[in-house]
């Protein structure tokens, strides 16, 4: 049966972080409106850290949001590690390295199990799948337990870091610690295999819709760029990341407490997708191995598949954890005196720090006086980039579902929202569907 | 039958809700005893009855004020969960400065279109009946104040300072390090978590029921430290409390 007439208004979309909502009006089969808003309250951190001192950004920054506490962190770190010149030893290198795995699988695990496979399996909310699927949900918290305790273990807190301070570490894991951990990553890998089981047998269930963008991510000939890179674009190549006002061109709409974003077209797509479009030949033996048993490879176009490119990353981080470990072992982890403190001259300057984390690209750029107070501040948020992509996505898949119910329309476009684990608080907060 | 919760966020960063979804295991024992009917950031299903309500984050625009009295209002059980809730945290540090100007700086020309006013915890706009304190809160003192709260007793909070926890933890003080730290004033209850891993207690919890002023006034004369550090140090999560509105 053809919807002539179709009326979604998902005041607040359920299952991501933060508030959004998402109205859609069809007429006579015309589409009059379809549109996505972000409502959340606005919380002017750009604002906020002006005055401030360079030891404590990080500190703030990272309450921009929970789930990525830790990427902001070591954004904001770089971002002023940058502006004053301030180098990190190549451990506590590889340490920022495994604290963004630590979030990164924290956040991708707590995504595909918590938020994405109640829409696979048919429910609102992994409460009832404890008791319909025990097996599944118990491999869930397991996974999710151990990226909690890697993050602990390496930042001295799973949410709102400690540890990591500009120069290095105030304190770190002692090398028994980090063996307990490799140890740990490599019994998750079957509970991985089992997952990406599940989600196979469940993949029909991702609407197979394509509709063509510019993807944009950090890359870097070493590695699967996370920490570190030149900003890369499927458009337009690569750039180095001080230019990158010239990618976000950020702007303003009246229904959104969001900044939008746009580069060369009128949207792009950053996160777990775009990342894997970029850097494929990079991910790790088993990571690979995954992407194949979904047929995911390079440039993939649907937005649904950013869940199963999440999916690809979890064991890409997984492996990668255990290789830095290995590196860390051989080298012989240096011991650092307690309550570290690294000696830092404070200059004046503007520093530009870019890290992937779970959402895609995230930005910090500020500048200090010579007191090494904050003067300027500019926080560029992967959620608040996609944004735009968002919206035109829905355009475009809403044509294609008239045939379906108004609930069926009303699933496929939260699905959509939540494929690209929208993070609004950080954005500013976000999601919900409206049918008006 | 089990008593009704619910979750409810206003301006923050979800980091509290997500303490409960990183209860892991334990979260299943405590959907055991309660029944969750609204927690949007987990579940599409929601109801507005409910006995308990937990709420997250500060109050920061006139708006938002009806939707927590109604939240009062369905609820025999308020509970602040997190500073932004509690104390209004990180969230009043923009109560230092024109909010006019704390909007340009953010929207531009637009800053009209964003309403805001100074942030706020919610028992600055409704009566609130306990507090998980901390940025983000602490898991197991969730739990406890749950099971308080299900047995009818009113959850023990410490009215002690930081520096208690801290010296049993035999840290080195933090300014014997040459850093400032306001453990001597906020309240404890996290086992000094922030100078465990090396670092200074930065407030989180808020201000203590009766800071000892004088011996903080103490510290700062024999660390050689100025006022301006103090208030610098004070603004990060005490601004609320502090009065300044």
């Amino acid at each position: 049966m053809k919807n002539d007439n179709v009326d979604i208004d998902v005041h607040h979309v359920t299952r991501v972080e933060g508030h959004g909502n998402i109205y859609v009006n069809v007429k006579k089969g015309i589409v009059e409106r379809c549109e996505w808003n972000v409502p959340e309250a606005p919380r002017f951190f750009e604002a906020m850290v002006v005055g401030r001192q360079w030891s404590e950004l990080h500190h703030i920054t990272s309450r921009i949001c929970g789930i990525c506490s830790i990427g902001h962190t070591l954004a904001s770190l770089k971002a002023t590690e940058s502006a004053m010149g301030i180098s990190i030893s190549e451990q506590d290198l590889k340490l920022r390295k495994l604290a963004l795995h630590g979030e990164n699988l924290q956040s991708h695990v707590l995504h595909l199990g918590f938020l994405v496979l109640p829409d696979l399996l048919g429910v609102g909310s992994v409460i009832p799948l404890a008791s319909s699927n025990p097996e599944e949900v118990k491999t869930v918290f397991r996974l999710h337990r151990t990226a909690n305790e890697m993050s602990n273990l390496i930042c001295g807190r799973t949410t709102h870091p400690q540890r990591l301070i500009p120069g290095g570490f105030s304190k770190i894991p002692s090398i028994k610690e980090l063996k307990d951990l490799r140890k740990k990553m490599q019994d998750a890998i079957p509970d991985l295999q089992a997952v990406a089981k599940l989600f196979k047998s469940l993949a029909s269930k991702l609407p197979d819709f394509t509709r063509e963008t510019e993807f944009i991510a950090l890359t870097s000939p070493d590695e699967y760029a996370l920490y570190d890179g030149q900003l890369a674009s499927t458009d337009t190549g690569k750039t180095p990341v001080n230019e990158y006002l010239s990618f976000t061109n950020e702007y303003i709409v009246p229904t959104s407490t969001a900044k939008w974003a746009k580069h060369v077209r009128d949207s792009y797509m950053v996160g777990a997708l775009a990342r894997l479009n970029i850097n494929y030949d990079k991910l790790s033996p088993l990571a690979k191995q995954v992407a194949e048993m979904f047929g995911l490879k390079p440039v993939c176009h649907n937005p649904f598949m950013n869940n199963i490119a999440q999916l690809v990353e979890v064991v890409h981080s997984v492996e990668d954890s255990i290789r830095l470990i290995n590196e860390l072992e051989n080298a012989g982890l240096q011991p650092q005196p307690d309550y570290n403190k690294p000696d830092i001259k404070v200059k004046a300057g503007r520093g530009v720090g870019a890290v992937e984390v779970p959402r895609g690209i995230l930005f910090h750029d500020y500048t200090y006086n010579a007191k090494g107070i904050c003067t300027k501040a500019n926080c560029v948020i992967p959620t608040n980039q996609n944004h735009a992509n968002i919206e035109l996505d829905m355009k475009a898949l809403v044509p294609k579902l008239l045939d379906k119910t108004q609930k069926e329309i009303e699933l496929s476009l939260e699905m959509l929202v939540r494929a690209y684990d929208p993070c609004i608080s950080c954005s500013t907060h976000y999601v919900k569907v409206n049918f008006v | 039958m089990k008593p009704k919760v619910a979750f409810f966020d206003f301006a923050g960063c979800e980091g509290d809700q997500l303490q409960v979804a990183n209860l892991e295991e334990e979260l299943l024992t405590l959907l055991g005893q309660v029944e969750v009917v609204s927690f949007r950031e987990v579940m599409k299903e929601h109801s507005d009855n409910y006995d308990i309500a937990f709420i997250e984050g500060s109050c920061t625009r006139l708006q938002d004020e009806d939707r927590l009295k109604q939240i009062r209002k369905n609820a025999k059980i308020v509970v602040a969960i997190g500073s932004c809730a509690t104390i209004g945290g990180i969230n009043s540090l923009r109560n230092y400065k024109e909010l006019d100007e704390v909007r340009r700086t953010v929207y531009g020309e637009n800053a009209k279109l964003f309403d805001t006013y100074a942030a706020r915890p919610i028992d600055a706009v409704i009566t609130v009946d306990a507090y998980v304190h901390g940025c983000p809160i602490d898991r197991d003192e969730f739990l406890q104040v749950v099971k308080s709260l299900l047995l009818g007793k009113r959850p023990d909070i410490p009215t002690y300072p930081v520096c208690v926890e801290c010296k049993k933890n035999e840290n080195v003080c933090a300014f014997e390090r040459g850093q400032y730290c306001v453990g001597t004033v906020t309240r404890a209850g996290c086992n000094s978590c922030c100078v465990n891993q090396g670092t200074i207690c930065w407030g989180c919890r808020g201000l203590v029921d009766n800071p000892n002023e004088n011996s903080h006034k103490e510290v700062l004369i024999k660390f050689g430290l100025t006022v301006d550090d103090a208030i610098g140090k004070f603004k990060l999560y005490f601004g609320w409390q502090e009065g300044k509105r």
